[in-house]
């Protein structure tokens, strides 16, 4: 884990709402796996006064790429950072995804700004897995395919690809991947999320997500970020303990 | 050479930077960024007598230049804590304070008699002050008599430092100084969090489930520099200064209204390595207006 000062060498707008910022940080780029984080103050002074936590969406040589969307104060003042100016982050943080385990098919299911933590999973698995990727959208222009090819698409309101929810999409085919043999990595809201546990577990399937959580520090001294645990008995910390879990281990 | 070494109640720290408790866990993580044995020490999270699970979701919010926070204590428990935390404390080579909270006086006795056999930990911080648990808290921090009577408790089965972590939400905060000198207590930390709490205006719903929360950050430094110059004023107690502190200027300022030592809080959860970052700011701070002992800040203050 580092605290390093990265420049930023490109910052863009990709769809209607979606930004994607790229930075040059090789301390934090040499150790990172897919499905940790980074948290990033935005700003030299105390507004905001927090870092924010985003996913490492991918690496490049020396390089970490962040998606975000505007939400607040935070992310807009990220939006209008330029080329060459510094960023403090902090990370890698967290445990990332488990993919070296024994599995055939991959399927990613990304709903929304989900898609983050993807495009680097993606290229860690191209070479050796059958990957198919699911994305969700609310509608045609906030579709995020960031780093990903072959994929299916859902939107709510049907404007492109299958009418329905990226769970509901995947339950239609998941026929095609056995559940002995097959992985299952997903991020997007908690309702998303929440139906994705209730398919893996009725199905058998192994799962991990990735959640999310307001945090202050990201490295399990605030205690800010507490998710319960399935049995209701305790709370495990969303920055140390995940942010990736099995899907069988909390409650969403 | 600048002399940073503090003696505050017989416990000598090597500077008076400590790391407040709640903003450092046990230690080991902030341990990844920085070199803890650089500081005067650190101050670990709310011990209870037995293990607590905390509050649900959301625990945190920010606010303007601060953050409210409802953790409710979690934590691991005196037992667990002396078996799996006390080991790695141990090698810290800083200053340990223990931070105990309890929701009776005889938990805040029971507690500080188990821990008190322990060499590592080289003083009590006993919390009447914690905003966001319904015991245990707050309402021992806002009665004189109940702050009296677990310092003198604590006090008599503990032959090490102890100090009372006051509540800033009372009226008038010597009064509380005064009872915990007056009960043989060895200092007094202040202040804790102040209530306070925010809703959002589309959903009306607190944006933490505990409705409210501690107050910390930049936003409340004003007012714990009122709080230690108050106490400073009118009670002859040493006084550890908390509240808002972001880097070494506050730390010095902090000084100069009364405070013998400072700790750190919410910083360090944006930069884990500000205490020795402050350290160092200070250090350079007393050689260019040559102080040569660091004491000589103490309640310097020119009214």
């Amino acid at each position: 884990m580092y605290i390093e000062q990265s420049v930023i060498e490109s910052n863009q707008k990709i769809n209607s709402t979606t930004f994607l910022i790229k930075v040059k940080a090789p301390a934090i780029a040499s150790v990172s796996k897919p499905g940790q984080f980074c948290n990033i103050k935005v700003s030299e002074n105390s507004f905001p006064l927090l870092r924010r936590p985003f996913s490492i969406c991918d690496v490049t040589d020396e390089s970490l790429y962040f998606l975000f969307d505007i939400h607040g104060e935070g992310t807009k003042i990220l939006s209008l950072k330029k080329v060459g100016e510094e960023l403090d982050l902090l990370g890698p943080l967290g445990n990332g995804f488990n993919y070296e385990e024994e599995f055939e098919y991959g399927v990613i299911v990304a709903g929304g700004l989900g898609i983050a933590p993807f495009p680097f999973l993606l290229r860690k698995l191209s070479n050796s897995k059958n990957v198919n990727v699911f994305i969700g959208a609310g509608s045609k222009e906030k579709i995020i395919n960031y780093g990903v090819n072959n994929y299916s698409i859902a939107t709510d309101n049907g404007s492109q690809g299958f009418h329905g929810t990226v769970v509901e999409l995947l339950q239609s085919e998941i026929a095609k991947y056995p559940n002995g043999k097959t992985k299952i990595f997903g991020c997007g809201p908690n309702a998303m999320l929440s139906k994705l546990k209730e398919l893996c577990v009725h199905k058998k399937y192994q799962c991990e997500i990735s959640v999310e959580c307001a945090m202050a520090c990201g490295f399990g001294i605030c205690q800010g970020c507490p998710v319960e645990t399935e049995n209701g008995q305790s709370y495990l910390l969303v920055c140390k303990d995940g942010p990736v879990f099995n899907v069988q281990d909390i409650n969403l | 050479m600048v002399d940073l070494s503090i003696n505050i109640a017989g416990l000598i720290l090597k500077n008076p930077v400590l790391l407040a408790s709640g903003t450092v866990g046990y230690g080991n993580e902030i341990s990844e960024f920085t070199d803890i044995s650089k500081l005067g020490g650190i101050v670990t999270k709310s011990l209870s007598l037995k293990p607590r699970k905390g509050n649900p979701p959301p625990r945190i919010t920010e606010t303007p230049s601060g953050m409210l926070n409802a953790i409710g204590l979690a934590n691991v428990g005196v037992e667990v804590f002396i078996k799996e935390k006390i080991p790695f404390l141990k090698k810290l080579n800083t200053a340990i304070i223990c931070n105990i909270a309890a929701s009776s006086i005889e938990e805040y006795v029971e507690c500080t008699k188990m821990l008190s056999i322990e060499e590592t930990i080289n003083a009590f911080e006993i919390n009447v002050s914690c905003p966001n648990v319904k015991e245990g808290g707050l309402e021992f921090g806002n009665d004189l008599f109940a702050v009296g009577k677990i310092t003198d408790r604590v006090k008599a089965i503990s032959t090490k430092p102890i100090f009372i972590k006051l509540s800033p939400n009372v009226s008038r905060i010597s009064d509380f100084a005064k009872v915990v000198k007056e009960n043989g207590g060895d200092g007094v930390s202040a202040i804790n969090t102040l209530v306070g709490t925010a809703f959002n205006i589309y959903t009306r719903k607190p944006k933490i489930k505990n409705i409210t929360g501690g107050l910390s950050g930049p936003a409340i430094k004003p007012v714990a520099l009122a709080k230690v110059l108050e106490i400073k004023r009118n009670v002859d107690i040493p006084i550890i200064g908390i509240g808002g502190i972001m880097d070494w200027k506050d730390a010095i300022e902090m000084m100069i209204v009364g405070a013998t030592a400072v700790q750190i809080g919410t910083v360090n959860f944006i930069n884990p390595n500000a205490g020795v970052e402050i350290v160092n700011g200070i250090e350079k701070f007393c050689k260019e207006k040559s102080v040569n002992k660091i004491t000589g800040l103490i309640g310097s203050y020119q009214i």
